[in-house]
């Protein structure tokens, strides 16, 4: 840990130890949001806010917080952020934040935050804390937008809002795979995403649990 | 662990917190209040222009108002069925009237009784807010707010009926708090193009409201096929609460005699 340079704790979390893909942490929202590029963009941008700025706060008086009172301490911060980000959306980005809905104010039970608030925010710098915040953040918007890539081009045949895939119902030849506006759909996306990540990266395949033993020969019949 | 950990401590930087914070939050709700009531305020007109069918995708603000601006919103008094002026709820013009905001007065509204209450809405406003599109001086659509209680949530919407003042020409909800995928899906723009052209009232068997909801999909080849929509799945208590409120709204506590009125003057 005491090798770790700034860049190192940015893009970390990105590929090799991604929140979603490695510590499989905040997959109900990445469910929720991942139907259309936009929703995924505003709500991985939000989520790394709030990463950013809650690990900063949180380490900035990590010398003061009795540990008795710790939890409550970063949930309290990371839930005064969430509103304000909250609030932000709703008077400037209205119609997303409709579209968000709740998902915004569930940012503060996302496992992310509290995670990193937890375990990096309270050993290191205020700095550090805040690239690892922006660091975490995007390895969950990295996912988010990759994700809902497919499930918005594929399932209304669109990125962005704008058409790619000319639908049938508008005329043209592209049946959309209306599954893939389904939360199930982005568990099937995710999974795929963490198979073909760990195919890149070996190191991240966990060691099984236990062994199977072999078959053995029983040889008195 | 040392002196961080005394009772004190504790207290002191859970005290502090707690002020940083609410300042924090408080400082924010109010700083962003009037450009969050502005947007709601120009949703409003958005929504009223949609179920009247008059919303482009992708109108912007210039367009929303302007399209609004030939809108003339009025006041009825749901007892009777008339016309009232903006001075008998204490206002200069029809439009500054907050029919939501009345529907809490003691003065200008009234408790349901809990058997016709099956919209559950509680108490009902004595003066409704319409709003009318109109061509010269024939009124062209007729735009009904609606409201009423789904599943988690009120439901607030408008219903927009042609100058027959029985066919529909578009619905749509501005705010609840249903189930997004759910009973959110009232938002879904496919369930919304089901409503135009039902009808309210069979008119050769009365006045009585006949659109409803169904469980399940209406069987088209009926004859009261005009006055059913398709139920949502995986949403029934929605359904029903968007059926009941359809039901208060058109019935006789409603605006079933402005509704009378407005088809003998037509």
């Amino acid at each position: 840990m005491s090798e770790t340079t700034a860049k190192q704790v940015l893009f970390e979390p990105i590929f090799s130890n991604n929140p979603i893909a490695l510590q499989i942490l905040g997959i109900c929202s990445a469910l929720a949001v991942t139907t259309s590029m936009e929703l995924s963009v505003v709500m991985g941008l939000a989520v790394c806010i709030v990463t950013a700025l809650s690990n900063f706060a949180v380490s900035l008086i990590r010398s003061q917080i009795p540990s008795s009172i710790r939890i409550i301490v970063q949930m309290t911060i990371i839930a005064t952020l969430v509103i304000v980000v909250d609030q932000v959306l709703r008077a400037y980005a209205y119609e997303i934040s409709k579209q968000l809905s709740v998902f915004v104010g569930l940012i503060i039970t996302n496992c992310i935050v509290m995670g990193r608030a937890e375990a990096f925010a309270m050993q290191n710098s205020p700095g550090m804390s805040f690239i690892d915040g922006i660091g975490n953040g995007l390895g969950y918007a990295v996912i988010l937008v990759f994700v809902a890539f497919f499930r918005e081009l594929l399932g209304s045949g669109k990125l962005f809002g704008i058409e790619i895939l000319a639908t049938v119902n508008d005329g043209g030849w592209y049946v959309p795979n209306g599954m893939l506006l389904l939360p199930p759909s982005a568990f099937f996306i995710i999974g795929l995403f963490i198979w073909a990540l760990r195919g890149w990266k070996k190191e991240q395949v966990e060691a099984p649990d236990y062994k199977m033993s072999a078959h053995s020969v029983k040889e008195a019949f | 662990m040392s002196s961080k950990e005394t009772m004190g401590k504790t207290l002191t930087v859970a005290f502090l917190l707690c002020v940083v914070c609410s300042i924090i939050v408080a400082g924010s709700v109010v700083a962003l209040k009037p450009i969050q009531q502005a947007n709601k305020a120009l949703n409003l007109k958005a929504n009223i222009l949609a179920a009247a069918g008059l919303l482009k995708a992708g109108a912007s603000k210039e367009e929303i108002e302007q399209g609004f601006s030939s809108i003339e919103p009025r006041l009825v008094d749901l007892d009777t069925g008339l016309y009232v002026e903006p001075s008998v709820v204490g206002k200069d013009a029809a439009l500054a009237y907050d029919q939501r905001r009345a529907a809490k007065d003691p003065k200008l509204s009234q408790s349901i009784v809990g058997s016709e209450d099956i919209a559950g809405i509680k108490r009902r406003v004595n003066v409704a807010k319409v709003y009318l599109v109109k061509n010269g001086e024939s009124v062209e659509t007729i735009i009904l707010p609606v409201s009423g209680y789904g599943l988690w949530s009120t439901l607030h919407g408008f219903l927009a009926l042609e100058n027959d003042a029985n066919t529909v020409v578009g619905f749509g909800f501005y705010e609840h708090a249903e189930t997004p995928g759910l009973g959110g899906e009232v938002d879904n723009p496919n369930w919304k193009g089901l409503w135009p052209g039902k009808k309210v009232y069979d008119l050769d068997k009365g006045d009585e409201p006949k659109l409803e909801v169904v469980k399940g999909s209406v069987d088209r080849s009926r004859d009261d096929a005009d006055y059913k929509v398709d139920g949502l799945s995986g949403a029934t208590l929605t359904s029903r609460g968007v059926s009941n409120l359809i039901q208060y709204w058109t019935g006789e506590h409603g605006f079933q005699k402005f509704l009378n009125r407005l088809r003998k003057e037509a």
